[in-house]
């Protein structure tokens, strides 16, 4: 039981949204695509729901090609980023749409309705209306309606993004606990890599329609295949020739032509290398954010702890955290 | 209070136009019905009504109205489908060519039926002419384009998505349709199906040109008391039962009319790729066309018949009075007096359209304000809940006396048809109007644009276009207007449905072939109009 995306591509007349993608997805993992809007990821979901009809390549599940099996037969459940909860029906009717439209007898409906809803957390919300919930409910109320019958994937568009910051992490923790509980293959399509992260076990990075990097969570993470990638995953700057070989080699790293730095990969610290001066400071709830300009390096971001009274023009001292930078694999063409 | 002041100062100019043009022809004709030698007599209305002749035609309007909503109905849910949500080639043509029946003239729409199903038509041998089958084809002919537009504006907005998320539930295409399409839609197929009925039910040119004296319906029974039996108490009588049940059905029209939710997002989807399983849909989009195409290609055929040959004759005659002197003036006279009345009737009813449209729209800023508001909505809608007969009626007989003496006014017939075209001046702009977002009128407010400089750079820049689609509709529907005009034209200027009516009416070939003819170059002309108009492409144009 795989999920295999062999050499899509979807045309929309001249330019290609997906250009010559090619994804594999186990059972019971959750693979992220993760893009900038407009990247094509979303068409790409599309794709697989089969809402998108394919210009090139094959998607097929467990070695049976899906092409010319109508969306309502692939057995996948869609759930939009905006939950797209029927705005006629109750919680408890959207609920169970797809158990009805399977003739499933109601006594059984009625449990497994009952189920989910516990599941999500909205016990006895059956009888309302989509209309009188807010943003979070209806999300778990679109997440209880995908997996009311069990499906073979669910593919999640973005199931986070039209939320606010505190719901936003609360859900993930749910949406990945539920997920992983039910054992359910997943496909989510997002370009926050935060969203990603709190839910996926592998990653794909996607750019102008084409699968940039793609593997394990961490490994994606640890190793970015470029500097918009990079750039993307959450690292904030990327440093190129003396500067990147000054950091790697107060790290006690070989030298090398990029590295990627994320915003804490430098800390104030007296024993430190690299000496700098403060050009900013802002303090934030758990550390003190800074801008400083280093010797032979340049502008820089760096983190002191919280309590440390430091203002512009101070010299400073700084250590290289080596977890928190990555060497990229590209030379002065790449 | 200020607001409300200024609000009521800017009404006051299209309330006072209705009130005399209106309210006044209207209590008066009740009046003569309820009033017997100055004395209230309800009695002598209740005496009508339970005659059986009445029972008989108010039973023949519900019936007839009635199929007709529901084949209009029926068969425009598929049109509306493949026309706004499948990439057909050619569809924006097609969805222009069947906005003209809509427009068309009532008589010329008549005239093309009995020439379709008359003896020696090419529909002849159904035997169908002069029977209520007649009646209702032509019905359904006339508002098939009211359901395709109303309904099809609805879909063409519909957000693909929850059908899409249905999908991905595992619903089949039909299941779909049935649990989450047609649910979304009904408030656009139930208003436009009771616009239908309305239209239908106080229909007057069809069902006098097909019915004839045998088939009558209430409102061809009020003309027929009127002007042939002067049996003015009993068609004031029937005119008040009109007024009640219309304005009930437009106020349940309105309750069920689509309500915008803010909230939701107005796309307009993308069409997709015909597929083999449209073939149904694309098959009964064809028939619904070659329907309504069938009557108009006959009576243009027919027009350039000429004893057993072709030629151009009948259209030659226009510029004579026809055999036996048939006319007082020629035909190309009243095709004169018809553009110059739907020039005097577009100005008028633009000038009060586009106030009563401003007022209805603007946002209230306090519930006394609301109040006002949706009162004077309401109050500008009532020329559409009251049939164009009974105003030509009423204009008739309080319009006669000083002050108002009217009777011989050349703005007397521009009036009236300003009065019928009113209510589709205010329905094309007020969604218009009304979809712009208020906020955006703040934010001209606060970067300091004063209430004239905010209309003209927030309203106007989107309301052009609909102010020139809304004037050549007006300007359509007036060219032919029967209703109202067939009581008030003078019969030395008469307009042109009013002449070809007459000429069907007088025996003779050759006036039979003019009315063919002038019903063609009637037909042209808001033909011509309405698709200057639909290349606007301002959206739900001709919805309501």
């Amino acid at each position: 039981m795989t999920l295999a995306l062999t050499d899509v591509t979807v045309r929309y007349g001249d330019t290609a949204a997906v250009d010559d993608v090619s994804l594999e997805l186990e059972p019971g993992q959750v693979l992220a695509v993760l893009g900038p809007s407009g990247c094509g990821k979303s068409t790409l979901l599309r794709a697989v729901a089969g809402l998108e009809p394919l210009s090139a390549g094959a998607i097929a599940w467990d070695g049976a090609d899906l092409a010319g099996v109508p969306t309502h037969k692939r057995g996948f459940a869609l759930m939009f980023q905006d939950g797209q909860l029927f705005g006629h029906l109750s919680v408890a009717r959207n609920v169970a749409y797809a158990l009805r439209i399977r003739r499933t007898p109601s006594a059984r409906v009625a449990a497994r309705v009952r189920e989910l809803l516990a599941l999500v957390g909205l016990r006895g919300y059956g009888d309302r209306l989509p209309g009188t919930l807010s943003g979070g409910e209806r999300q778990r109320v679109a997440l209880a309606r995908a997996l009311a019958v069990e499906p073979r994937l669910i593919l999640l568009d973005e199931p986070l993004s039209a939320l606010d910051a505190t719901l936003r992490e609360r859900l993930a923790g749910d949406l990945r606990s539920i997920l992983h509980d039910a054992g359910t293959t997943a496909l989510l399509v997002t370009h926050d890599h935060e969203e990603a992260f709190a839910l996926a076990d592998r990653l794909a990075v996607m750019r102008a329609g084409r699968v940039v990097q793609a593997g394990a969570i961490d490994e994606v993470w640890r190793e970015p295949v470029d500097e918009d990638t990079a750039l993307f995953l959450g690292y904030a700057r990327v440093l190129r020739e003396d500067a990147a070989a000054r950091v790697l080699s107060a790290a006690g790293l070989p030298p090398a032509y990029a590295v990627a730095l994320r915003r804490s990969a430098l800390v104030v610290d007296p024993a430190g290398a690299v000496r700098a001066t403060v050009e900013s400071a802002r303090v934030t709830p758990e550390q003190v954010r800074l801008v400083v300009v280093a010797d032979g390096i340049g502008e820089v971001d760096a983190v002191a702890p919280l309590g440390s009274r430091l203002s512009p023009g101070d010299a400073v001292a700084l250590h290289v955290d080596v977890t928190r930078l990555a060497v990229l694999p590209i030379t002065a063409e790449g | 209070m200020r607001r409300i002041a200024g609000l009521l100062l800017l009404a006051a100019g299209p309330v006072l136009v209705l009130g005399v043009l209106f309210v006044l022809p209207v209590t008066g004709m009740v009046a003569e019905g309820f009033l017997v030698d100055g004395r209230l007599a309800p009695g002598a209305v209740l005496d009508v009504l339970a005659r059986p002749r009445v029972h008989r035609v108010a039973w023949f309007t519900v019936w007839t109205s009635s199929v007709a909503t529901l084949l209009a109905v029926v068969l425009g849910l598929p049109a509306a489908y493949a026309l706004h949500r499948l990439a057909l080639p050619g569809r924006t043509a097609v969805r222009a060519a069947l906005l003209v029946p809509f427009v068309l003239p009532t008589v010329v729409v008549g005239v093309a039926f009995r020439q379709l199903l008359g003896e020696g038509g090419p529909l002849g041998s159904l035997g169908l002419d002069g029977t209520p089958v007649a009646i209702i084809c032509g019905l359904v002919f006339f508002n098939v384009a009211v359901v395709v537009r109303t309904v099809g504006a609805a879909w063409e907005s519909l957000d693909p998505r929850p059908g899409q998320a249905a999908a991905a539930l595992g619903a089949s295409p039909w299941q779909v349709l049935r649990t989450v399409t047609l649910p979304a839609l009904r408030p656009a197929i139930v208003g436009s199906a009771s616009i239908v009925f309305l239209f239908c039910a106080t229909a007057f040119g069809i069902v006098l040109t097909l019915g004839g004296v045998r088939y009558s319906s209430v409102e061809t029974e009020i003309y027929l008391l009127t002007t042939t039996i002067f049996d003015l108490q009993a068609a004031a009588a029937l005119s008040v039962l009109q007024i009640v049940v219309v304005v009930g059905l437009l106020a349940l029209a309105a309750r069920l009319r689509a309500t915008p939710d803010p909230t939701a997002q107005r796309v307009v989807a993308p069409v997709r790729a015909v597929r083999r399983s449209d073939a149904a849909v694309v098959a009964a989009t064809l028939l619904v066309l070659g329907a309504m195409l069938l009557p108009i290609l006959t009576l243009v055929l027919g027009s350039l018949s000429v004893g057993d040959g072709w030629g151009l004759a009948n259209y030659r005659a226009l510029t004579t009075a026809g055999d036996d002197q048939a006319l007082l003036v020629p035909v190309t006279t009243a095709l004169l007096t018809s553009l110059r009345t739907a020039v005097d009737a577009t100005w008028m009813a633009l000038l009060v359209g586009v106030v009563v449209s401003v007022i209805v729209t603007r946002r209230s800023h306090s519930v006394a304000e609301r109040r006002v508001r949706s009162t004077l909505d309401g109050f500008f809608m009532l020329p559409l809940g009251v049939s164009a007969v009974t105003l030509g009626f009423g204009f008739l007989i309080t319009l006669d006396q000083p002050p108002l003496d009217l009777r011989d006014s050349p703005l007397l017939v521009p009036m009236a048809q300003a009065l019928v075209a009113l209510p589709l001046v205010v329905r094309t702009l007020t969604p218009v109007l009304g979809s712009i977002d208020d906020r955006q009128r703040q934010a001209a407010a606060s970067l300091g644009a004063s209430a004239w400089r905010t209309l003209l750079t927030v309203d106007l820049p989107v309301a052009w276009k609909p102010v020139l689609a809304a004037s050549g509709f007006a300007f359509a529907a007036s060219l032919g207007e029967f209703g109202a005009t067939s009581f008030l034209a003078r019969d030395d200027s008469p307009t042109l449905p009013v002449v070809i009516f007459r000429l069907i009416g007088h025996p003779g070939e050759m006036n039979y072939g003019m009315a063919l003819a002038a019903s063609v170059v009637l037909a042209v002309a808001t033909a011509v109009v309405v698709l200057a108009v639909e290349r606007l492409r301002v959206p739900g144009l001709g919805a309501f």
